[in-house]
């Protein structure tokens, strides 16, 4: 009985379920890019913003969006082993839940960032919260707590004390998480039903920050996932860990590796891209470009172009196609945060809070300024016409106000 | 006339109450997808009532529709019940490392977690023995139990909770979750309770009530009451085991010219005996044995990297007990920049230091280092850390270790490695013996007039 009445929910709500949804770092295929229609492109006080919420603790990390839920993780700031996971109505804003943990691993960061700086991750049903400490926190939509895994526990070695922000990927029904750092160094693969490893595989014992990217699709019948380190690009069997191909290539530690249906865009050289093959087999080289520069904020794939966002604030555009450059413009600041596209719009959040709306259909014209007036180092979500932002202290939407 | 909405807004939240907490959210988002919206908070406010009219719309119609067959499945679905806390229990505490007891513990979670909030106490006190992992699985489960009950509209069992958090027995996580339920429904928990616990075991409950002091000293001193409020700081610090808090109190401590020693009040270890460099070239010299590992002669010479070396006497007056090795073994600047000289570059020092303890007992050895490093508490490996230059902070490395009666040998070992950048030019540690929460463990022969005191 109580099967027939979670398949009627199921049936009756599907239909109003919400629009598309953004479940990891970097949204749909880690691209940065929204199929929903785009926010507005300015807001003030008494216009086009929808809501505002105070936050505990602080976060170099940003949301995700489930189901009309929005999801976020936080720290304490001076309790730092304090861990937060935060749940809003993406409509009205309405906290929903809250709930807080003890960390199990090494809490120290740099004081920009915070120990919570991966962002989380969903299958669209499950929420994964992941913290600088490695704690791995696996939830469901309603708050309740699934399983908890403490890797830096299981590992005491693994850890950095300037912080690590690698944020996890789902791929089929495995979440992969990135630790590499100094001590012991690793990836692996949790089962997400049981929060039990399906593999744990060696990684250089150095500092690394970018995060995983699964591949849209899959390749020989395998969900695939691509990790990046400071002299390869591999490409792993998410279920099982083995490693398909590896593409010797020192990779920036910071932006990630993004891709679409046929191109990896890896922050290498400047941007290196990668043939995407529809096997699983080793790609080849596209084209490489010194002038395409993503640094920090990663590349973002949108139609036939590529864009990034270099550490003098000056967003390029290229032609996925052989990287031809086509446009520049300054945006000014430092970008941690990831742009993030709808339509022609580009947001391009800087780590002061500045934000200049560009319009990439005009070659970078732009279209607005708006500031959050404080921090904001994590990368925001577009669903349904609406941005949404974690500044610091703060959780933003920008939608279309009456 | 069927107010579908209100009624389903009224009696979700008793749904819920029933354990039926996932269906509450979608019960809530089928309503509010049709425009029916309502604060999905405990203040049942901004109800839209709905008319006959609306009613026979087509699109309230079906909301309506819809909210009844999610409001029916939590009907038919399980009712919260008095749940066997002890067997359910054991399976949270039995968590362990690598995702082991996951399938138990998650049964058992889901089982807990429609537990009745009066079984909250039991809830708490099963935490008695849990691992760090399970502690998270219990506070889940907890703040689970205490939703459901507040949502529905229920009360938590205050007394109880209060009983629970006096009984310093308890494992200090619990108490502090108990005070934080208390907290969550009582606006004056934090005044009628909390400036009690100025030495409590719970270092979180001990914060509060620091914190609190420390509010208490400021407002004195607002008031021009300046002795009170010396009296107030000073009491402050002695409880403070809080960096940041120490750090305040210590402050304003000195700004009323009051004597404030924190290398003893925290337990520095300000006196060593030093030897080096041995070679680290490569990194490779954090494996090598070399003789202050195998013995502590502190008479003898040894071969080291460029020549002979011998152990010399140092007493730190950093406040935080830091040795600054570049100092300490005279390395050279041009302008302000350190000079990448062979002796400090790919080198290694050992640092000893004599303990004498009044009695035998458990410690932790806490380090700060920003270079790779390995320490020792009497001949056995305490903790080894290869990382260079990621940062260092006070209590960066926590090392449990046990303490003799009588004299006890603790080595340091730092090592330097040969990064050019200017951030990578630091040689340095501070050390600390404490006792678990953080209360300086001193030793019987420190040397009194030695310590950074101002």
């Amino acid at each position: 009985m109580k099967r027939l009445s979670i398949c009627l929910t199921i049936v009756l709500t599907t239909s109003v379920l919400w629009g598309a949804d953004w479940l990891q770092f970097r949204g749909p295929n880690g691209a940065s890019v929204s199929r929903d229609s785009a926010p507005p492109t300015s807001w003030s006080k008494t216009k086009n913003l929808a809501w505002t919420k105070d936050l505990p603790g602080m976060a170099a990390c940003g949301p995700i969006v489930v189901k009309g839920r929005v999801i976020l993780t936080s720290s304490g700031i001076e309790k730092r082993n304090q861990l937060y996971v935060l749940c809003f109505d993406a409509d009205s804003g309405d906290e929903l839940w809250r709930r807080q943990f003890w960390a199990t691993g090494r809490t120290l960061t740099h004081p920009f960032s915070a120990v919570a700086a991966p962002t989380p991750a969903s299958d669209g049903e499950r929420i994964f919260a992941f913290y600088s400490s490695n704690d791995l926190i696996c939830l469901d939509l309603d708050g309740n707590l699934l399983w908890y895994r403490g890797l830096a526990f299981d590992f005491p070695k693994t850890g950095n004390d300037i912080g690590m922000a690698s944020s996890p990927v789902v791929a089929g029904d495995t979440v992969v998480v990135q630790l590499e750092n100094q001590g012991d160094s690793f990836a692996a693969g949790i089962d997400t039903a049981t929060g039990e490893t399906r593999w744990r595989i060696d990684r250089d014992h150095s500092a690394n920050w970018a995060s995983p990217i699964a591949l849209p699709g899959k390749r020989d019948g395998r969900d695939v996932v691509l990790l990046q380190g400071r002299s390869a690009l591999s490409a792993y069997d998410a279920k099982t860990g083995e490693e398909l191909w590896k593409y010797e290539l020192p990779c920036s530690t910071t932006p990630s590796v993004a891709v679409s249906e046929d191109k990896i865009f890896v922050p290498a050289n400047g941007l290196t891209v990668l043939n995407l093959p529809p096997t699983a087999s080793v790609p080849s080289m596209a084209w490489e470009s010194s002038q395409l520069n993503p640094s920090p904020a990663s590349p973002i794939i949108a139609g036939d172009r590529v864009y990034t966002v270099n550490s003098s604030g000056v967003v390029t555009c290229g032609d996925v196609k052989d990287g031809k450059r086509l446009w520049q413009q300054r945006v000014g600041g430092r970008h941690w945060s990831t742009p993030v596209v709808a339509g022609n719009h580009m947001y391009c959040i800087n780590s002061d809070g500045a934000v200049k709306v560009l319009d990439i259909a005009a070659k970078g014209k732009i279209l607005s300024k708006n500031d959050f007036g404080e921090p904001i180092k994590g990368s925001p979500a577009i669903v349904d016409g609406a941005l949404f932002v974690r500044s610091d202290r703060h959780l933003w939407k920008i939608a279309k106000t009456p | 006339m069927p107010q579908f909405s209100v009624w389903a807004s009224k009696y979700r939240v008793r749904f819920h109450r029933l354990g039926l907490g996932p269906h509450k959210d979608d019960l809530d988002m089928v309503l509010r997808r049709f425009g029916i919206g309502y604060n999905t908070g405990t203040n049942l406010n901004s109800l839209r009532f709905v008319s006959l009219r609306d009613v026979m719309s087509s699109k309230t119609f079906f909301a309506a529709v819809a909210a009844s067959v999610v409001s029916l499945s939590i009907i038919l679905s399980a009712a919260a019940e008095q749940v066997d806390v002890d067997a359910l229990s054991a399976a949270l505490r039995a968590v362990g490392p690598k995702g082991q007891g996951h399938r138990e513990a998650s049964r058992a979670w889901r089982a807990l977690s429609k537990a009745d909030a009066d079984q909250l106490p039991a809830i708490l006190a099963a935490m008695q023995g849990s691992g760090k992992l399970a502690e998270n699985w219990f506070r889940a489960v907890v703040e689970a139990v205490a939703q459901h009950q507040l949502d529905s509209g229920g009360e938590l069992p205050i007394k109880a909770l209060e009983k629970f958090l006096a009984d310093t027995k308890q494992l200090p996580r619990a108490r502090r979750l108990a005070y934080e339920l208390i907290a969550s429904v009582d606006k004056d928990a934090e005044s009628r309770l909390i400036p009690e616990l100025l030495n409590d075991p719970s270092l979180e409950l001990r914060r509060d009530a620091v914190a609190v002091a420390l509010i208490k000293a400021a407002a004195l001193e607002t008031a021009g009451q300046k002795e009170a409020a010396a009296a107030a700081y000073a009491k402050a610090f002695a409880a403070a085991r809080d960096l940041d808090q120490i750090k305040e109190a210590a402050t304003k401590l000195r700004s009323f010219k009051q004597p404030v020693n924190v290398p003893l009040h925290m337990g520095f270890v300000m006196h060593w005996y030093l030897i080096g460099p041995f070679d680290n070239t490569d990194k490779k010299g954090f494996d090598v044995a070399y003789p202050p590992e195998k013995e502590i002669d502190l008479t003898a010479t040894y071969q080291g990297k460029l020549g002979k070396v011998r152990w010399f006497e140092h007493t730190t007056t950093d406040e935080y007990g830091i040795v600054d090795l570049n100092a300490s073994f005279h390395r050279p600047k041009d302008g302000n920049a350190y000079k990448l000289t062979p002796e400090h570059k790919g080198a290694i020092a050992y640092a000893v230091s004599t303990f004498v303890s009044d009695r035998e007992r458990d410690v932790d050895l806490r380090l700060g280092c920003i270079n790779a490093n390995k320490v020792w508490l009497n001949g056995k490996l305490l903790t080894a850390n290869q990382v260079y230059h990621a940062g260092m902070e006070v209590d960066q490395y926590l090392a449990p270790g046990h303490l003799k009666k009588g004299r006890n040998q603790i080595l340091v070992k730092i090592c330097q490695n040969e990064q050019q950048e200017s951030w990578a030019q630091r040689w340095q540690f501070q050390l600390r013996v404490c006792d678990r929460i953080g209360t300086a463990v001193l030793a019987q022969n420190r040397p009194l007039n030695q310590t950074a005191s101002k």
